[in-house]
């Protein structure tokens, strides 16, 4: 048997759970394992991740797919990191200990202080500099409250004692045992950093308080980093890159205009600009796509939609309607439409392209007549009419003609979703061979790195087409159904008061 | 006979025949199958026929009847009998298609990957091939989702792979209409019959040109955690690509499949997705 290096891995680091996927080099799955996560919720709107169990279950989902392929790590080219971005982590430089549970990218707790730091200029006071408005869900604002709130931890902090890391900077700094870096696309969802030099924005960071000491070191996220220690002892880290952006990377997406979405528990559209930083009329981020290494980076428009996925955990965890996610499918099949019935789940604000954070969900048209497959069939559709608001959002700002729009992610599983994206967007929906492009993404861009692949040609021609859905409904059905949704969203605005006592989560 | 056992006779007896205007072998079918429900022990036919005061020769055909519906097995040593998986599993629920096709996913994409060809998935829907999952043959030529269509049974590799590890046993195929499709097509009980024990014997199936002309399949079974075979997955593709040159499923095909079909059946006993 030969012990060359064959294979590489990659490591996904999401919101619900850690999992490690090893690649062969036509880019098809060897082994997947996978672990989840407790979601610590101490307060209403507070959501966070214990980050030393997030590293235990890497290391132990790494060795259990290794273990699956029947592979030692020797035969490892490389190993790829993807991560859920934003959620935020500081730990001890000594100790290698964090600080606080990590604040998640979900967590709203920054609220007060976004508005503080926006002062009279509002929402889009760095946002030319780095390309986002100011909300919650970054990890700027996150850090700031850390530093404010945790006592003593400003002060450590300048003193370079406690490094500041997104779960990328987590996991090197763990695998390689005490490098401290980022890369330009985990970087470029902090607002700390410059998007036109790539490096952290020194106005920014005195605005928001944040010493250069802590920060990472940002780097391509094509490159060599380091040589792991531990469980994959030699294995070369050769990539990171935000979960989107990997799976941008994943669906090889490398030429202007191309555009994916990931449907997880949120949903991500990334549109190509190529090396143009294209600012956004239409509430729209502007963000960096990923950059190999001795390369220009690579810029990308992005839309978010909060809630997809976590509306069908809602279903099941909440409602109790079904069993598992796949069930909403069997259900909403039950009925040929949705009955008249929408959901809008601003469950905390809409996100692109309104940016609504006092925004609340909203279940309208509701009859007698409606059943819980209707209800299930709108939380599909749910999906479908927010993809298309972003997608009006890029055609708007970039006069962009999309063709067809790449599709991955956990929800792509589900084909009556599919379908009605198709149908809504009036587009064809296609889904490439591997659905997991997020991990293949990241493992792409670590062979590459590594010389593995030889360049993003050899990574186009292992991209093919596992299914398509074509649009099949006519212009007044889905004209009629655009209305009703408008009219839905406007019924979720303005919900929150002043005066309103926190709810529960 | 001991004291319990004629007590429980009489109990069982007095139900057999205190209810008039039923169908007496479907109430001693029931009778039989609470008494093998009754204890952890095995019966045979005589500790049977004596507890329901019935002749040897009508439990015996009782038996013989609920093991070809799956609802009895004999144990292997000594012929005693048991109640049967699929009874043991009859209200419980099935495993939902989309619960299947979403843990499947990676499996059959990466399946398509190396195999080169079109990957389907498929479950018994009343004698038919459900197709529940469909990944295209990852060569970018034009195709059309199948997901929702149906196969025929007995002519396709998925088909007959089900109904080799079908619970219900032989009776399944009572329903089927063996309808010819091409020259090859199995179209005889007797054929297929052969067939089905070569696929529960080798853990595979295949068909060469019995649907289309010119066209053949590998498929292997997908088990939960139970052990129910609660799917298929196969391949399938031109002759010249499925098939070597003496016209049998390419073996390294085979095991891809196998492969892919296993890895799907682990991911099922995991507990969550
Ligand atoms: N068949 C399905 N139909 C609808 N939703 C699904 C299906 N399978 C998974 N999901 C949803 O997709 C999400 C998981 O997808 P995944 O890509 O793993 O997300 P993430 O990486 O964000 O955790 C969950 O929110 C789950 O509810």
């Amino acid at each position: 048997m030969t012990t060359e290096p064959a294979f590489v891995a990659a490591i996904d680091q999401g919101t619900t759970s850690s999992r490690c996927i090893v690649f062969d080099r036509r880019g098809g799955i060897v082994s997947v394992a996978q672990r989840e996560h407790r979601q610590i919720f101490p307060r209403p709107g507070w959501v966070e991740h214990d980050a030393e169990e997030i590293w235990a279950n890497v290391v132990q989902v790494v060795e259990e797919a290794l273990d699956l392929a029947d592979l030692p790590r020797t035969r490892l080219a490389a190993v790829g990191i993807t991560n859920q971005r934003e959620t935020t982590l500081v730990w001890d430089r000594a100790t290698g200990r964090p600080v606080h549970n990590a604040i998640t990218w979900q967590d709203t707790r920054t609220d007060e202080l976004v508005r503080e730091l926006g002062g009279a200029v509002g929402q889009d006071r760095f946002r030319e500099r780095c390309g986002l408005p100011l909300a919650t869900y970054f990890s700027g604002p996150k850090l700031r409250w850390l530093l404010r709130t945790v006592p003593g931890l400003a002060e450590r902090a300048d003193r370079g004692e406690v490094l500041f890391g997104t779960m990328d900077s987590w996991l090197i700094w763990k695998l390689t045992g005490g490098l401290h870096i980022t890369d330009v696309t985990n970087a470029s969802r902090t607002m700390l950093m410059n998007l036109a030099t790539l490096d952290w924005d020194d106005a920014i960071l005195a605005e928001f308080g944040v010493p250069r000491a802590a920060l990472p070191e940002i780097r391509p996220s094509s490159a060599v980093y380091g040589t792991a220690t531990g469980v994959l002892d030699g294995v070369p880290v050769a990539a990171a890159l935000g979960d989107q952006h990997a799976a941008l990377f994943g669906q090889t997406a490398f030429s202007p205009g191309d555009i994916k979405s990931t449907y997880g528990t949120g949903s991500f559209l990334l549109l190509n600009t190529g090396e143009s930083i294209v600012q956004s009329g239409h509430g729209l981020l502007t963000t960096v796509g990923y950059q190999i290494a001795g390369q220009r980076a690579v810029y990308a428009l992005e839309g978010s939609i909060a809630v997809t996925g976590s509306l069908v955990q809602w279903f099941r965890d909440k409602l109790g309607l079904i069993n598992s996610a796949a069930e909403i499918e069997t259900l909403a099949r039950t009925v040929a439409d949705n009955g008249g019935c929408y959901i809008v789940p601003a469950f905390s604000g809409l996100f692109a392209p309104y940016w609504r954070s006092e925004a609340r969900g909203v279940i309208t048209g509701l009859t007698g007549y409606v059943d819980k497959g209707h209800l299930a069939r709108a939380a599909l559709e749910a999906t479908a009419w927010q993809t298309r608001e972003v997608m009006d959002a890029m055609r708007a700002d970039t006069a962009l003609d999309v063709g067809a729009l790449r599709v991955d992610g956990g929800m792509t599983a589900n084909n009556l979703l599919m379908q009605l994206l198709a149908d809504t967007l009036d587009v064809p929906v296609t889904r490439p061979t591997v659905a997991e492009t997020t991990c293949l993404g990241a493992a792409y861009a670590a062979g590459l790195a590594v010389g593995y692949w030889p360049d993003l040609d050899a990574l186009r021609a292992n991209w093919h087409k596992a299914a398509e859905w074509a649009p099949a409904i006519d212009p007044a059905t889905r004209a009629r159904g655009h209305r009703k949704w408008r009219k839905a969203v406007e019924r979720s605005f303005d919900w929150t008061d002043e005066d309103d006592l926190p709810q529960p989560a | 006979m001991t004291e319990s056992s004629t007590t429980m006779s009489n109990n069982v007896h007095a139900r057999v025949s205190a209810v008039p205007g039923r169908i007496q072998s479907v109430e001693r079918a029931a009778a039989i199958l609470r008494l093998l429900a009754s204890g952890a022990r095995q019966l045979g036919v005589v500790e049977l026929a004596n507890a329901l005061q019935l002749p040897k020769g009508t439990v015996h055909g009782i038996l013989q009847t609920l093991q070809h519906v799956g609802f009895v097995e004999q144990s292997r040593s000594g012929g005693k009998y048991r109640l049967g998986a699929a009874l043991l599993h009859l209200g419980n629920s099935y495993l939902d298609v989309n619960e299947l096709r979403t843990r499947a996913l990676n499996w059959a994409d990466s399946l398509a990957s190396r195999s080169r060809e079109s990957v389907r998935i498929g479950s018994l829907h009343e004698g038919q091939v459900l197709v529940v999952h469909h990944v295209f043959r990852p060569d970018d030529s034009l195709q059309v989702l199948e997901v929702g269509a149906l196969l025929p049974a007995h002519a396709s590799a998925l088909g007959k792979v089900l109904l080799a590890f079908d619970l219900q046993g032989e009776s399944l195929l009572d329903e089927l209409a063996l309808k010819r499709f091409t020259a090859r097509t199995l179209t005889t009980r007797r054929a297929l019959t052969d067939d089905l024990e070569r696929v529960r014997k080798l853990g595979w199936g295949a068909e060469v040109e019995e649907m289309i002309d010119g066209e053949a399949a590998v498929a292997a079974p997908i088990h939960d955690d139970r052990g129910i075979a609660v799917g298929a997955i196969g391949v399938s593709g031109a002759i010249e690509r499925v098939c070597d040159e003496n016209g049998k499923p390419r073996l390294d095909l085979v095991s891809t499949v196998r492969d892919a079909a296993r890895s799907i059946s682990r991911n099922l006993g995991a507990r969550k997705w």
